[in-house]
């Protein structure tokens, strides 16, 4: 079974001339079949999590390690990370121009399966999955997310999910600035992913909306750059009765190691 | 609307919109237009319209020490029927209607050449083959003169291709009958010892469409003049250019639209990528809207992609508006390093760095590419592209 382990990791990010540590000793395991949730407040080092774990050169990674079934992921180009099974659904894709959805696709699962799809077969995979998300065929012909409204950013990050089938997925911030019909299109897609119990998910939000249609097995709060608790589903109850208020101000901390099997 | 992001050291990026009483264009340039050369001074490098080049690699065209070889360029021309081809002499009335040498090259080109090749698409005539006209540089140093001529409501697709090498300095004039359609591929696809200098000429008629897709990829210097003026109302131009510009090449594309007649469109994008040391692009925009110019509509976009360190690029949209009574007027520049957001991305989805380099410059291109129209050139250009990228990493 694929597990994602990440012991003591500390990041750094240069902001104005000046080295600022985000991640501050961040302890989590994620295996296959599980979903995690990391909820917290802006700034708190979510998303720094998720581009630390796929490699954004922006990132300075200081201390601790990651591994994924044992192999030093940390020591692995951004590529090498997604050939073994790492997939990030970003919050703000960026466009590419001149390159086509289908050709991006193509030359991705070919990437990750080590060899060219079957022409016949991808062309009905990726039709049928578009059909799932409720997206336009049109929209293969287009260029990698020019022109794309958020919920079709979202659409096309999950689709993406659905095609190369990652072992650990990332999901940062895939509810941000979505309507409730696109939430429920993109959250059974990832829900459709998780039902093969062969992707573990780490699913990265600011808001609990999300989580009545994703159930996580574990939920974590992420504030001042560490996990400050780990719980079950109900710790997403209390977070939205109560708020974060109790860990950004150095509240209670229920436990600072990962949750799920590890703890 | 001048913008420059992520812009690499050694770049610049100016731009204007001048609402002049006197035209900048004209009064820049050292000396007005003129088919003789001894009108113009020889270029001592600092004046405005030769600040870029470099004036040592030009082998003499500039100064009138370059003389014409036995074997300078091979020109081979084939046309579909319905098409006239000709040689004819330097006294043939017809030549020079479409535009007045602007440099000392230019008027080098047009005081020194033999004899030109005139190719005329009979009115009405609507090809459904390409004219290819093929310049082989054999070595030498030469001078030449092409007119392409379409009468009223005629068709045609022209490809000129550049390859070998050769200093040339050549002129080409397009004459567009009323109604007609005009599109024109200049492939420079020289050695990277060649030079070539020469001014394109593009005179549109009433309601007439040219279209020219410049591609430079060869030569060591390269310094193209793509010209379009309006020979009466309605006429639309779209000038297309694509370069890639290689360690120690200096490619230098500087476009004039003249609006001097009302109702009349223009677009124009180029686009380059640049790699290695000593990598020089110049893109001049200059567009004019002359007071007569009414109901003007125009475009003019440079995009320049810098792929490694030490290459430079400087790019120059200039606008010049003497009515406010038009549709539309604007432009755009910006020089970039590759994004590496979008390498990110890519990477992100397993794909290599190496082919998520290449599908982002393929990508940069496509638009362009897509513009040609003429699968066998277009491949071709796909396959230099990729080849100038292998090259690179």
């Amino acid at each position: 079974m694929a597990t994602l382990e990440i012991r003591d990791l500390h990041v750094t990010v240069e902001a104005d001339n000046a080295t600022k540590e985000i991640l501050k000793g961040v302890d989590l395991t994620v295996k296959q079949g599980e979903t995690h949730a990391i909820m917290g407040p802006n700034g708190s080092g979510k998303s720094t999590l998720a581009y630390s774990l796929a490699g954004h050169p922006k990132y300075t990674i200081t201390g601790g390690s990651v591994t994924l079934d044992g192999e030093d992921v940390l020591e692995m180009s951004v590529d090498e990370r997604a050939r073994a099974g790492l997939f990030l659904a970003m919050q703000y894709p960026v466009e590419i121009p001149g390159v086509s959805v289908s050709n991006f696709l193509r030359t991705s699962a070919t990437a990750i399966r080590g060899e060219a799809p079957k022409l016949r077969t991808w062309v009905k995979e990726v039709k049928e999955t578009m059909a799932e998300l409720q997206m336009d065929p049109a929209f293969a012909e287009r260029n990698v997310n020019e022109g794309f409204s958020g919920g079709e950013k979202k659409r096309h990050e999950i689709l993406q999910l659905e095609l190369l089938k990652p072992k650990i997925a990332v999901l940062d911030e895939t509810d941000s600035g979505l309507d409730v019909d696109a939430l429920k299109t993109v959250s059974e897609g990832v829900n459709r992913v998780r039902a093969t119990g062969e992707v573990g998910t780490l699913l990265i939000t600011h808001y609990t909306r999300i989580l009545k249609y994703i159930q996580p097995d574990f939920v974590h709060v992420f504030a001042n750059g560490r996990i400050a608790a780990s719980g079950g589903a109900e710790l997403a109850d209390q977070l939205e009765n109560e708020g974060y208020e109790a860990y950004t101000k150095g509240g209670p901390v229920t436990g600072g190691n990962s949750g799920g099997a590890a703890a | 609307m001048a913008e420059a992001q992520n812009t690499p050291v050694g770049s610049t990026t100016a731009g204007s919109i001048a609402v002049a009483a006197e035209s900048t264009v004209a009064t820049r340039m050292s000396a007005p237009p003129s088919f003789d050369v001894a009108d113009f001074p020889v270029p001592h490098g600092r004046e405005e319209e030769w600040r870029f080049t470099p004036l040592e690699r030009l082998r003499g065209l500039h100064d009138g020490t370059a003389v014409a070889t036995g074997s300078g360029v091979k020109v081979a021309i084939e046309a579909p029927e319905g098409v006239t081809v000709e040689t004819v002499g330097r006294d043939d009335s017809r030549l020079g209607k479409a535009g007045t040498p602007v440099d000392r090259v230019a008027a080098q080109a047009y005081s020194s050449f033999e004899q030109a090749s005139v190719v005329t698409v009979a009115k009405e005539a609507v090809l459904t083959e390409p004219i290819r006209i093929a310049v082989h540089g054999e070595g030498g140093t030469a001078f030449g003169h092409q007119l392409i001529q379409l009468g009223a409501f005629a068709e045609a697709v022209v490809v000129i291709d550049h390859t070998g090498d050769a200093v040339l300095a050549a002129n080409v004039d397009y004459v567009l009958g009323d109604g007609a359609k005009l599109t024109v591929v200049s492939v420079q696809d020289w050695d990277d010892t060649a030079v070539h200098v020469g001014q394109h000429n593009a005179l549109v008629g009433r309601d007439a469409s040219f279209k020219s897709i410049v591609v430079t990829f060869g030569g060591d210097v390269v310094r193209l003049h793509p010209r379009v003026a309006y020979a009466a109302t309605g006429g639309e131009a779209e000038l297309f250019g694509l370069y890639f510009t290689d360690k120690g090449q200096h490619q230098e594309h500087r476009l004039l639209v003249d609006h001097n007649t009302p109702h009349c469109k223009s677009n124009a994008v180029y686009k380059g990528a640049l790699q290695g040391d000593g990598a020089h692009a110049v893109w001049i925009g200059d567009v004019l809207i002359q007071a007569a110019a009414e109901g003007t509509d125009t475009y003019e976009m440079n995009r320049n992609l810098v792929l490694t360190d030490g290459a430079r690029v400087d790019s120059v949209p200039n606008l010049e508006i003497e009515t406010g009574e038009i549709v539309g007027a604007g432009h755009a520049s910006a020089t970039g390093r590759f994004d590496d957001e979008q390498l990110f991305y890519l990477q992100s989805r397993g794909i290599p760095a190496e082919e998520a380099r290449r599908l982002v410059v393929r990508g940069f291109f496509a638009e362009l590419v897509q513009q040609i129209g003429l699968p066998d050139v277009e491949e071709r250009l796909i396959e230099k592209i990729e080849a100038e990228l292998k090259a690179s990493v």
